[in-house]
């Protein structure tokens, strides 16, 4: 393969690509990543398929900026507001990074709520794609929780008791709802384990969840390729088929769809 | 060519209208937990008719295929559930038949004798890591009495705000606010009304609705670190400033969402010294001050019931 490409470049070009062409051969990466980025999506893609990749991109975000205000941030009761402040007020661009995250949690709500209104609008939830619609399911709620762990961690008294009230409410939730709230307080109280569980919550179990999530969910999204608009005039890819014809359910009968083909 | 990736007919559901059906049902019966009962019978008796139904008709189709009315191999389904798959020893990815009585026990031993190790080995790592993040859980948290000054502190029939630690070792974050009012004697006994100010709607500290004479604010260094004590005249009762919840003098509920009365503090006197101990709900308190009947229920989390048909939510309360 990368034999093939070698003889029509120029010897500086060859010495460019050599180790391209030497991370390829031994663990087919180049490919992979070709693959994954120039897939074939459908003529008539709209700026709303960009949503998705808008969402990933807001949690990358996330994931930057949290990674360097862990490195100043103290999960102590005792010091954790100052060291939002410090955060704030003294690190270099500290408010910045800080502003980052914290209006980028909203930024990365919202961007979920408009992507799902895409799928959902546009119909992609559909077969076969109900598998990514489920695990799109699964990460709203981490999505959210990250959220509510991390409005705990200023440590302010909004985010005191916000928080109070968020875990009081999971509390009120039948039967297990006592001990939900128990689980995430870390004992009867709101104390010292209550900050330090959100914050590992916050920046472990959740994030890692996450990733794990996106991972899955891109993987069917190039596996099953990008669905088309619901105004398209062609199929995506490859042939449309005549779905079976209706079974009488005995409530509703399908009109007949019209059967587009790519034009030959 | 076995069909991939939705090449072959679509897996269409019959569109179906018993959804609706079950979804009303559905709403019927959360409505009815709130509002009355036998709404939610009828909730019940719609999911199930049309969660049956609804069921009936998406498995249709299947069920007929059982029945062998379907040609087989007409779709992808057929390939993958109800035809035979493709044996090992078939197609391109052909295996050597494996040789009987010889090699197949032994590797069939030693594939569950990896996935139980496995299974054994992960549960041993497991059993601690849940363990450790569950068992706060089910911990008793203790503290000792809470000693706020001598009673002399408190006038009689005057409502004082008292903040102090409940656990000095843990230092501010501890620190818990109460409403005491002296209620004078019973009985040659002391007697006080110690209102946590935990509202019982979701938490929230409520707020005397009445002054307060921060000038008249006493401390006091007691073992339970710094206590103040700061009269107020909350006329009005008290108020939750989140979403409202009003109580009276006695923490009664008198508007808004909270679904019992203001926690108490067990409250004793040691040496000529108001002590306070655990905490507990109230359902309801008759009367006023001394002389005043408290429905006495064990700690539960604001927003919870205590009394009523709603407390069978909560039959099993974590330790406090």
């Amino acid at each position: 393969m990368a034999a093939k490409g070698k003889s029509d470049k120029s010897p500086a070009m060859q010495a460019a690509l050599y180790p391209l062409d030497w991370m390829e051969e031994r663990s087919g990466l180049i490919g992979g990543i070709k693959y994954f980025l120039f897939r074939n999506v459908p003529r008539d893609s709209s700026w709303g398929h960009t949503l998705g990749s808008a969402t990933l991109t807001a949690f990358l975000v996330q994931l930057g900026t949290g990674v360097i205000l862990a490195m100043y941030y103290k999960p102590d009761p005792n010091s954790a507001y100052e060291s939002v402040q410090r955060i704030n007020n003294d690190v270099t661009l500290g408010w910045l990074v800080r502003g980052m995250h914290r209006w980028g949690a909203s930024v990365f709500i919202i961007l979920i709520f408009f992507h799902m209104a895409r799928v959902f609008l546009f119909g992609a939830y559909k077969y076969p794609r109900e598998l990514n619609w489920i695990v799109g399911v699964l990460l709203l709620p981490l999505a959210l929780l990250e959220g509510f762990s991390g409005y705990l961690l200023p440590y302010d008294q909004t985010a005191y008791w916000a928080t109070v009230v968020g875990i009081n409410i999971n509390g009120t939730a039948p039967f297990l709802g006592p001990y939900l709230a128990s689980f995430l307080r870390g004992g009867a109280e709101i104390g010292p384990e209550t900050l330090s569980r959100f914050y590992s919550l916050h920046m472990l179990l959740l994030p890692g969840a996450i990733i794990g999530l996106i991972g899955l969910h891109l993987y069917l999204v190039v596996r099953l390729g990008v669905s088309s608009p619901p105004w398209s005039k062609e199929a995506a890819g490859r042939e449309r088929v005549e779905p079976p014809p209706a079974r009488g359910s005995g409530l509703v009968k399908p009109a007949p769809r019209g059967v587009t083909r790519r034009p030959d | 060519m076995e069909p991939q990736q939705g090449q072959g007919k679509p897996h269409l559901p019959p569109p179906s209208l018993w959804p609706i059906g079950f979804a009303i049902g559905v709403v019927c019966i959360l409505v009815g937990l709130v509002v009355n009962w036998p709404a939610a019978a009828v909730g019940v008796v719609l999911t199930v008719v049309f969660g049956f139904l609804w069921v009936r008709d998406v498995t249709a189709d299947s069920r007929r295929r059982d029945a062998g009315t379907e040609p087989a191999g007409a779709g992808p389904e057929s390939a993958t559930g109800v035809a035979p798959p493709v044996p090992a020893s078939e197609g391109e990815t052909a295996m050597a038949p494996p040789e009987p009585g010889e090699r197949y026990p032994r590797s069939v031993f030693l594939e569950g004798a990896t996935i139980g190790l496995g299974a054994v080995i992960a549960g041993i790592v497991t059993v601690p890591i849940v363990g450790f993040s569950i068992a706060p859980i089910f911990q008793h948290t203790h503290h000792d009495e809470v000693d706020l000054g001598p009673i002399t502190n408190f006038k009689e029939g005057e409502f004082v705000i008292s903040t102090f630690l409940l656990d000095p070792s843990e230092g501010e974050i501890t620190r818990r606010t109460a409403y005491i009012r002296n209620n004078g004697f019973i009985l040659d006994k002391p007697s006080f009304t110690v209102l946590s100010n935990r509202c019982a709607h979701l938490g929230c500290p409520v707020q005397p609705n009445g002054p307060m004479f921060d000038k008249l604010k006493v401390e006091e260094k007691t073992k339970a670190g710094q206590v103040t004590l700061t009269p107020t005249l909350p006329a009005g009762g008290f108020g939750c400033p989140c979403h409202g919840g009003q109580y009276d003098q006695e923490g009664n509920r008198t508007a808004g969402p909270p679904v019992r009365a203001l926690d108490r503090y067990e409250f004793y006197i040691r040496d000529g010294r108001l002590a306070l101990g655990k905490t507990y709900s109230v359902a309801e308190v008759i009367g006023a001050g001394a002389s005043a009947r408290i429905k006495k229920y064990r700690l539960a989390g604001p927003g919870q019931h205590v009394d009523g048909p709603e407390q069978w939510f909560y039959p099993l309360q974590p330790p406090s």
